[in-house]
Order: C-alpha cells, then structure tokens, then sequence
C-alpha cells in the first residue's frame, strides 16, 4: 500500500513513554505524526538516495559534517534545541564554503517528554531548515528511560557542496588580514544563562541562532579572497580566534572598543563576572579577508539579515605569532587566551 | 575581590524581606535592600542607584561625590591636554627657527 | 552603564597616567629602584590585567598583588570539609561559583559534582534561602566565603531564615577579614612596600577607619580604591603623592560608594551573627590571629559546623603547600609570578598547585591568562 493512500498515523499519547521506541506501531506513529509529516523526506527507506548537478562540476567537492546538540533548558528566547541543531550543523557546512544542501537529525528522547514539546521543536527545525534553503531528509528517533537522558538530544549531520576553487583555510591568513564579525557577541551564552533560571535574572536578550549559509554566499561572492570563515560557538569569540592565530601562526589583534555588544549582555556579564569573548554564539561568525577586499566583504555582509550589524574587529600582525590580544578601552594590551574549562560565574 | 556594580532599584517586590528589583543594564534581579533601607518607607528608595553585590544592596551611590570625582580626573586630562599643546606649538616654533 | 563607563574615559587617562609619570620621577623611582605598592584586593588586581595598566604606568611603579582573593587564600582543608558536607546525600551543597574549582586535598567541588554531589551555583545567598524554602525535606547549606563585602549577605540571610523559621538552611562560614593579613604582612621583615591601594567595596562596609593602624603605627599611605581603571590609577596617583610628600594617610578615592563610616546595618548584623575565630588558616600565609569569622552560638543552628560536626581544625590539620610553590613568596612581593619555578610549568589554571593559580583574580592566574608577553601593540 503507498504511504500516500491510507490514513495518516497520529500520536494519541500526551507523553513519550517506552513504548514509542519500542519499534511497533507507537513508534511508527511517533515518527510519522510527530517528525516526517513536517519535514517531508523525499522517502520512507532508511536511507535518503540523492544526487544533485553541483556535485558533477569538475572540482567540486562534497563536504559533510555532524554535530550533537544538548542544550537545557531545550526552549528559551530566540531559539530551541530544534532551531539549534539545524543552524549548527548548516553554519558548519556554511563556514567551511559548502553550499547545505541535506541534514539527517537523530534524536534521543528521554520518556516522559511532552510530545507537544517535540512538536513544537521539528515544526522550528522545519522553519530553520527553510530559511537555510536545506532539506531534512532522514532521522532516527530512540527512546530512554527516565533519567538517562535530559529531554531530547538531537545529533544533525549535514551534507553540502563546495564549489571548485573554494578552499577556506585558517592556515592561509596572513598579516594584514582584516578581522570582521557579522553582528553582536555572546547573546547566546547570556540568553541560555538567564533561561535556566538559576541566577534569577530576568532579561530579553534572545539567542542570536540562526542559519549563515546566505551571508556567507554573499561574503564569497563580494570578497573572493576570503581566508577563513568560523562560527563562534562554544568558547566564544575568544576561542575561534585562537583557533585561527594558532593555525596560521600570526598574531591576531582585536579592539575592545569596537566589539559589538548588547547592553543586557554587558550586563549580565558585569553581574557574573564574565567574559562577553568567551560567551557562547549560534549565529555569528567571524572571517578574515585581505585587508583590499575588507570594505565589499563588510558592504555585502550588511546587505544581509544576519549581517546588519557587521563590523571590522581588528587584524592579523607579525607580531605576537599564536597568540590573540585586545587593545583595551584604555589603550593597555591584554591577551586573550583560550577558555580553561568552563566559565563560571564569579563574586569576587 | 567581591564584585559590585551599579544598578537602579525600579520596584519594592517583598517589603516585609526588604526585597526589590534592581535593573541592571536592562537586566533585573531581585535584591535584598536591608543595608540602604533608612527609616523611611521603602518605597522612598525606588529610582536610587546603588551598589549590588551578590544580590544585595551594599551602599548608595553618592552623585555629588562622583561628580567630584569625575571632575579631578577631567582636570588631570585637561592639564594633560595644555601640556601637549604646548610642547607641540614649542616643537613647531624649533622646526620653524 | 552608569557610574562605571565614565571612570572608564581613555582622555583622562592620559592626564592621570601623566600625572603618575611625573610624580614617579619626583619620587626618584626608576625600574632598578621602583617604587613598591600593594593592590591588597584581587578585584584590583583582575583590573589591572583586564586593562593593560601595569603596560601604562612607569616602569619605576611596581605592583605587589596583595592577598585580597578570598578563594586562593582558602586553605585545600577547607574544600575537602567543603566536599565532607556536600556528599552528604541529605545536601544540597550551594556555592559562588568561583569556589567550584578551588582543589581540595581528594577533589575539587567540581570533581564531587561529576562524583554525584547535589552542588549548585548561586549568585546570591538569597537563591540559596529560597532552595531551602522550596526543598523542606533537603538540607540546604551555603558555602559562606569571602570578606567583609561578603559576610553581611550572609548575615542577614541568617537573620531571615531565624526570621522564617527555616530549618534546614545553614551556612558553612569561611568569612575572612582584611585588615589582619595586612598586619600581617606589614610585620614581615622580608616585605617591601611602600603604600596599599584599599580595597573599595570591603570599605564600603566597614568604613576607612580600620586601616588607621596602617598609617599610624606603620608610617604607610593607604588609598581606599573604586574599581573602574580610572578610579585605580587615580588612587596609584594618591598614593604617589603621599609617598612624594612624605605623608601616610588613609585617604578616600571611592567616595562616591565608600562612607568614611562604613555602612552601619552591615556591621551591626556581622556583629549579630559572627564573632571572630582565634585563628583562621590562610592558604600561602599560614594561620593569622582573628582574621576569621565564626557563627555565635544564638545563631548555631544555621552553622553547618555544628550540624554537620565538622569545627574548625576539628577534622583536619593544617595542610602543608605543595612542593615548589612559591605563593608566599609571590604574596609577598619578594618574587613576580613567573619567576616561581612551578610557573605554567606544574602549576598552571587547569592544574593549580598554588592558591594564587586558583581564581582568575590570583596574581599568578592573572598573569597566566594576561600578562605573558612583553607586548608592543601592532600598527
């Protein structure tokens, strides 16, 4: 009988128990209700068959990538864990200069998860993936038992195509290469923090996920030259500069003064003691592009959504090779180092 | 040690615990207000700004003072200022001789 | 953000930095023979780091990062009473968050966390009284640290909970105070100092007149200290011009925040609450006579030594430092950070041996995270 033909299955349950990943009709019903019936894959086998022109232009390359998502609470201002694991694994490929083209999305739900809760997150994965221009076209759903999980994990792994001659490669900065981020630092971090609840702090701040293939086909297509691309996720800002400083063995130097920040975040981060560097980002990136073609790659970010807000934040120097400094509102240097573990909230 | 910033009390939340929201930089938290609290009604205290510091309302901020404060420092800066005007006009006049 | 950005102003800077050169040389300081002050808070010292000022001011000025970072000084016996009570299965163990790393003799907060201890971060002793209210069936403790800016939070947190009624909310209290430390140090033949920058919000509490001693009995200037960069090189200018003048005074930079009298609610309900400890345990100083604070028995039964049987130096003795560790020396302004063997070598922020490596406001964390560089900025 074709899928198409018979009743859809429908979830009666209000929770997921056991029984929904049990492999019997609970699941089917799960799955179809809940996941295929908004994402549409083009099938129902266990694998997704799929070709696209792209990938038959001499030079082209595929690239894929995989990325876990856990984040608690899973819905907070600005985003959810659905919205997350889309975004994420779009702006991996994004960054690298692939085009998304396809996402798988498994997902480990802990029993007891309200099923409203898990429509909700793949009608906003749906969303996600329509504004990337991408398509979710296959998945895996487990379930496990009170406890053994914090409501729902999600695992992406996406697939995109590189077009030939791209090869964006943090090895390939080179002093006097112009530093520029696409809009404000660690809302994120300070959306998730004051989420949680624990610190009782109440502000609007939402997360800034959200997908950056368009802006970073807009930054290829205006500055060819662009070295590197990378989205600052965990560990912040501070993190992927590092990242890139040790990579291509420069020096990077960045100005206090021009980072863009939120108000809020500033401060919830005076409050806690923290360091809007090392917050956490899910849609923003930085890049460095040959100082030449730093104003068309800083016009055309401007002309996108997610890069209204771009701005130059400093330079790669001979100076200092390996290592990121700051030039501090007071004109003092200070360096900036890699996070060691987590960042916690501080008193003194 | 012991980290304190600014915040401006917007509302009295629990009046019997002494507690109030505190706006911090468009961030609000609820403080304990004891140690500013005088004997006049608490509401006498909402739009002062004060020092947090763990969740407790430490000192209130002294404008005037900060004033002169900031206006020591401006004079540092202008004195500052004078001098390497002068020492730029005596460069020009010895370039120019 | 008021009341801060402006003390951030980098034009007045240039003024006050000038000012500094200036009375630097009148001094007769030069970087063979500097000039010696101590930042007694940690809160100074992070600044100085987090804005490049020891890069700004003369080489013939010479920071000495004073004791004043409640969490290096806490002693590993501490943490590992600290560990004792929180794996109690009853607990729920709530802390700042800068003590979660602090290394115990066995583990770190962190580490019994991962082990299964119920451990939260708060902000605020409030969130902790709340845990209680919320969870009558637990045992709610609060990790008490820190000094006088702290210890009123405490208080009067207790004072509300005997107010409430709550019965399973106590505090561990590792409460210090600033002024013995620096007795202490004044008395140690091998320090080198000149002048103290104060520390702001402590005084905030208890007012400037506790540090007297300092210019009376030990001819020394002290300049009570806001925290912004301007506020702290304006109060390294104070200093200066004291030491120039051939003055010792206690003078008030931090007016906008600091009464002269302290804040008399904080320090009658420190009073109610506390009494001071004969001696407390200082981790790279040693033990120092009444230089901490203890619960006064009205109020025992929200001191988890009581409850939990666990008396000060009642469980475990004093802990001997690690080999090669040179904190003491460090503290007391004898050696610089890295010039300690152990420096990003055995001893580095993942893997602290030493109390000043701990919390980011340690001088040796400080210049780890900050400083290692001789840096010329790139143009």
């Amino acid at each position: 009988m074709n899928a198409m033909d018979r009743q859809p299955r429908r979830v009666v349950a209000d929770k997921v128990t056991m029984a929904h990943g049990g492999g019997g009709k609970a699941m089917r019903d799960l799955i179809e209700d809940v996941f295929t019936s908004v994402f549409r894959p083009p099938g129902m086998e266990d694998q997704a068959r799929l070709m696209t022109e792209a990938v038959t232009v001499p030079g082209a390359r595929l690239a894929f990538t995989t990325d876990g998502f856990v984040v608690s609470p899973m819905e907070f201002p600005g985003g959810d864990i659905g919205k997350i694991a889309v975004c994420g694994t779009v702006n991996d490929l994004a960054v690298g200069g692939a085009k998304p083209l396809w996402l798988s999305a498994a997902f480990i739900i802990e029993e007891g998860v309200e099923i409203s809760t898990l429509r909700r997150i793949a009608a906003s994965m749906q969303k996600a993936a329509d504004d990337a221009g991408v398509s979710i076209v296959t998945g895996d759903t487990k379930v496990v038992g009170k406890g053994s999980g914090d409501g729902v994990f999600i695992t992406t792994s996406g697939i995109g195509v590189i077009e030939p001659g791209r090869d964006l490669l943090a090895e390939t900065v080179q002093p006097g290469d112009v530093a520029i981020v696409n809009g404000v630092l660690g809302d994120h971090g300070a959306a998730i923090l004051a989420a949680r609840g624990d610190m009782a702090l109440s502000t609007e701040i939402p997360s800034d996920c959200q997908p950056l293939n368009h802006l970073m086909e807009a930054i290829l297509t205006a500055a060819p030259g662009t070295r590197v691309a990378r989205d600052a996720t965990r560990g912040g800002l501070a993190s992927a500069l590092n990242e890139i400083a040790d990579a291509a063995g420069v020096g990077i130097e960045i100005g206090e003064d021009v980072l863009p920040l939120r108000t809020e975040v500033k401060g919830v981060c005076e409050i806690l003691g923290l360091d809007p560097l090392y917050l956490a980002n899910e849609g923003t990136l930085v890049i460095f592009v040959p100082e030449e073609q730093a104003h068309a790659a800083l016009s055309a970010m401007r002309a996108t959504d997610a890069g209204r807000q771009a701005v130059i934040i400093g330079k790669a120097t001979t100076q200092h090779p390996r290592t990121v400094v700051m030039k501090t509102v007071f004109g003092g240097l200070r360096i900036v180092d890699m996070l060691v573990g987590e960042q916690l909230p501080r008193i003194c | 040690m012991c980290l304190g910033i600014p915040g401006q009390i917007t509302e009295i939340s629990d009046a019997t615990r002494k507690l109030a929201m505190v706006d911090i930089s468009g961030v609000k938290r609820e403080v304990n207000v004891a140690c500013i609290a005088g004997d006049d009604p608490l509401e006498d205290l909402i739009g002062t700004w004060t020092l947090i510091h763990v969740g407790f309302a430490m000192s209130k901020i002294n404008e005037e003072e900060a004033v002169l404060t900031l206006e020591v420092l401006r004079e540092l800066g202008e004195a500052q200022e004078e001098i390497e005007a002068m020492r730029a006009s005596a460069t020009m006049l010895a370039d120019a001789s | 953000m008021k009341y801060a950005d402006e003390f951030r102003d980098p034009v007045a800077a240039k003024g006050v930095l000038a000012a500094i050169e200036r009375v630097t040389q009148e001094i007769g300081a030069t970087k063979e023979k500097p000039v010696h002050i101590m930042e007694v808070c940690g809160g100074h010292t992070h600044a100085i780091f987090r804005y490049g000022l020891d890069k700004l001011t003369p080489k013939g000025l010479e920071f000495i990062h004073g004791p004043g970072c409640p969490v290096c000084v806490l002693p590993m016996s501490r943490v590992d009473e600290c560990v004792q009570i929180a794996e109690d299965p009853k607990v729920i163990f709530t802390t700042f968050g800068d003590a979660m790393r602090v290394p115990g003799t066995k583990k770190s907060l962190i580490q019994a966390k991962a082990d299964g201890a119920d451990i939260r971060m708060v902000y605020s002793p409030l969130d902790a009284l709340e845990l209680a209210r919320r969870n009558p069936d637990r045992e709610v403790v609060f990790f008490g640290l820190g000094f006088e800016t702290t210890t009123p939070s405490t208080a009067l947190s207790i004072l509300q909970a005997d107010a409430d009624g709550l019965t399973n909310f106590t505090i561990f209290c590792n409460h210090i105070t600033v002024p013995p430390p620096i007795k202490a140090l004044l008395d140690d033949p091998h320090m080198i100092l000149d002048g103290f920058v104060g520390p702001g919000h402590v005084s905030m509490v208890i007012g400037t007149e506790p540090y007297q001693f300092i210019a009376r009995d030990y001819g020394k200037p002290i300049v009570v200290a806001g925290f912004e960069p301007l506020d702290l090189l304006q109060s390294v200018l104070m200093v200066l011009e004291q030491i120039r003048d051939g003055r010792a005074e206690v003078e008030n930079q931090y007016s906008r925040i600091v009464p002269n009298e302290g804040n008399p609610v904080s320090i009658a309900a420190c009073e109610k609450v506390y009494e001071p400890r004969p001696t407390f345990e200082w981790r790279g100083l040693g033990e120092i006579d009444a230089s901490g604070l203890r619960i006064r028995d009205r109020y025992k039964a929200f001191d988890a030594e009581v409850k939990f049987n666990i008396g000060y130096g009642r469980n475990t003795s004093f802990t001997e430092e690690q080999e090669g560790c040179a904190c003491g020396d460090v503290m007391t302004g004898r050696i610089k950070p890295h010039a300690c063997p152990q420096f990003g070598k055995g001893c580095t922020p993942e893997m602290p041996l030493g109390a000043l490596m701990v919390s980011s406001e340690g001088a040796c964390a400080a210049y780890y995270q900050y400083g290692g560089l001789d840096l010329e900025p790139a143009e």
